[in-house]
């Protein structure tokens, strides 16, 4: 396989996290590692068993393919394959196939000198799930709260789950982190346009760097974060996102059982006004 | 560098915040739940089993007197029985010993009875209680969709207090503007029900006569017929808060909120809340609207309208009345006598519309028959936990 010139000093052996040498080589541009080798194994076994369980099920059609968490009277044990145990094996996959990924984005890191961002900031999106799948079913003491593999049915489980806290709107770890959500779309968005304004300029004229960037946003709105801080801001928005979505699931059952409405009752009691 | 102890002193401090506040409000594991519907689909009862405790104290079914079934009839021993006249002497001074420990042990015998002579009507109380017992017998023998097997007698609601803890008169609020000027809509004041800032009167509005109608979701994708306004679906939101806390249960006790209006989606309890909705506004239209003119000034709302039943009255925070123990059977003369059609709060002759949710089977993933709400409180733990795993039903293509 071609190979840029420059691709030939990146690609040195060791620096792996684990297992020596082993897999420590590259497929055309890919390098394989024994965390690559797990993530696929873990990948493709869990793949194939969705398509297991939807074959098994009642539909084919993509949208109501439902591989759905056992029933809670199973609690933490194993379920029978067709009641659950399915989606008991499939989160493990999954899980073994996010964290190896992980893995492997750290031994590449390793390799090309880097400190970890990367693999940290994709740490926050497992941490999510391994929170709905894993974490809060062993907190409420059962598989069967964690949400179904499916695209419609996950959204239904979703809508109920809010419904179990009557509003879950006024969940704060919820509220922050929609914040968050919603601050980092718009900074992105910002970022963005600027951006391709800068690279698209008018016909005869040179492209823009960053100090017309600057220059632009401090017209617009006083102040102008940078080329390098608006990068460090938009990594500190999606991870906040990430980790307060993930905290606003967790204290919804284990840490709270009524409505979120009800919770703010505690600003209402503070002694200094009760 | 010092802006970034700065920062770190800042963030130091903002972690406290938030873990002092989350250590001194939030509840802790373990919790149980209860499943009601097909797995996975959320569809489940998240119970603090603390809570629970401290509940079933509060709803505990109180001592009761062996049956009577002897002696004379009411009617040939004592004077001006109207409505227990057919009711055995023995069966009916237990029921006047055990309507006393319900609505009055402090006072007596006395707070309805002129003890020098107790045929004498002249105390409000006895004339409101004859009326109760009529309001019982209505709901044992005509509702018996919402109240089922297990019925209701004054303990229901009343617990041992002369009017019963949870009640509810018109509330006006706060002045306000009203047409183009009208901004609360009775809502934003944390006065609403379970201290929500909805609305804080929607009983006035859905439990009397003549109510509005409660559902407010379209039935349709797309924006077409449906002239429901957001201050309309504020006032049900603000009901079914109040059902919520009334039962201790969340939303999806009756719905899967996929398709909130799908009876065919719905749980079976929405059947019996649907009768318990009717019922409410024929207790309060047929029973204690009509006993207003007998109450004295201070037994009435800042809006001189005498008390009324909402759900809560009864529920108490049970998702069944003292977690559906079955008191009323044991008194047999809080039914209507067979021959006795004459009181109203009939049953309503419509059945709710498409209703028959036991069956429901939507495409994938079914709400399924819904278990009975196993486990958690004491008094009924019928079927185990058994959320009654569904079959799967294919979809329709």
């Amino acid at each position: 396989m071609a190979m840029y010139n420059f691709e030939q000093k990146y690609r040195v052996r060791g620096g792996t996290l684990l297992g020596g040498d082993l897999f420590d080589f590259w497929i055309g541009p890919f390098y394989v590692g024994l965390f690559g080798v797990s993530t696929i194994f873990f990948a493709a076994l869990g793949t194939l068993l969705i398509v297991y369980g939807a074959a098994i099920g009642p539909t084919w059609n993509i949208w109501q393919i439902d591989i759905a968490p056992p029933d809670i009277k199973y609690g933490l044990a194993l379920a029978p394959l067709k009641q659950g145990g399915l989606w008991q094996i499939i989160t493990i996959c999954a899980t073994g196939a996010f964290i190896s990924w992980a893995l492997r984005q750290a031994e590449i890191s390793r390799k090309l000198g880097m400190t970890y961002h990367v693999p940290i900031a994709y740490s926050f999106a497992v941490l999510a799930y391994v929170t709905l799948v894993i974490i809060r079913p062993i907190l409420m003491g059962a598989w069967g709260v964690g949400f179904p593999y499916g695209i419609l049915a996950h959204l239904d489980w979703v809508s109920n789950t809010g419904y179990q806290y009557l509003h879950f709107h006024y969940n704060p770890a919820h509220m922050i982190a929609i914040s968050f959500f919603f601050t980092n779309a718009l900074i992105l968005a910002m970022h963005g346009g600027a951006i391709l304004s800068a690279a698209n300029p008018q016909k005869g004229q040179p492209v823009k760097f960053g100090e017309h960037e600057n220059a632009f946003f401090r017209d617009t709105i006083g102040y102008s974060i940078g080329t390098l801080g608006i990068h460090r801001l938009g990594l500190f928005c999606a991870l906040s996102a990430a980790f307060w979505s993930a905290v606003c699931i967790v204290i919804s059952g284990p840490f709270w059982t009524q409505g979120w409405p009800s919770w703010w009752n505690w600003w209402l009691q503070l002694p200094i006004w009760r | 560098m010092k802006s970034m102890d700065t920062i770190k002193a800042l963030g130091a401090v903002a972690a406290l915040a938030v873990g002092a506040v989350a250590f001194f409000t939030l509840e802790r594991p373990p919790v149980n739940v209860v499943q009601r519907g097909y797995r996975g689909t959320g569809l489940d009862e998240i119970y603090n089993p603390r809570h629970l405790a401290a509940q079933a104290d509060l709803n505990k079914v109180p001592a009761m007197l062996p049956q009577l079934q002897v002696g004379p009839l009411a009617k040939t021993v004592y004077k001006n029985v109207q409505v227990l006249g057919d009711v055995h002497v023995g069966e009916f001074t237990r029921l006047m010993a055990s309507m006393t420990t319900w609505v009055a042990p402090k006072q007596g015998c006395g707070y309805c009875h002129n003890v020098n002579n107790m045929a004498d009507d002249s105390k409000y109380t006895k004339k409101v209680a004859r009326k109760m017992i009529l309001m019982v017998r209505a709901i044992n023998s005509n509702w018996t969709d919402h109240v089922k097997k297990v019925g209701v007698t004054c303990y229901t609601c009343h617990r041992g207090n002369n009017v019963p803890q949870y009640i509810w008169f018109k509330n006006d609020g706060p002045p306000e503007a009203g047409g183009f000027a009208e901004t609360y809509t009775g809502k934003n004041l944390m006065i609403g029900p379970n201290h929500s800032s909805l609305p804080y009167d929607p009983y006035s509005i859905f439990l009397k006569e003549d109510p509005q109608t409660i559902r407010v979701q379209a039935t349709t994708a797309l924006p077409g017929g449906d002239r429901h306004s957001i201050k309309q679906a504020e006032w049900t939101y603000a009901l079914m808060i109040h059902f919520s806390s009334a039962l201790g249960v969340n939303c999806t006790y009756c719905h899967n909120s996929r398709a909130f209006g799908d009876w065919s989606e719905s749980t079976p309890q929405r059947v019996t809340a649907w009768y318990g909705v009717k019922m409410v506004r024929a207790v309060n239209t047929g029973y204690l609207e009509p006993v207003q003119s007998l109450l004295p000034s201070y037994r009435l709302g800042p809006s001189g309208d005498g008390p009324k039943v909402f759900c809560k009255t009864c529920h108490q925070g049970a998702y069944k009345p003292l977690y559906g123990a079955a008191m009323a059977p044991n008194f047999p003369e809080l039914y209507q006598p067979a021959a006795d059609t004459t009181d109203t709060g009939a049953m309503p002759a419509a059945a709710p519309p498409t209703a028959a949710p036991p069956t429901a089977a939507p495409p994938a993933a079914a709400p399924a028959a819904a278990a009975p709400p196993a486990a958690t409180p004491p008094a009924e733990t019928p079927t185990a936990p058994a959320p009654a795993a569904p079959t799967r039903q294919p979809p329709q293509p």
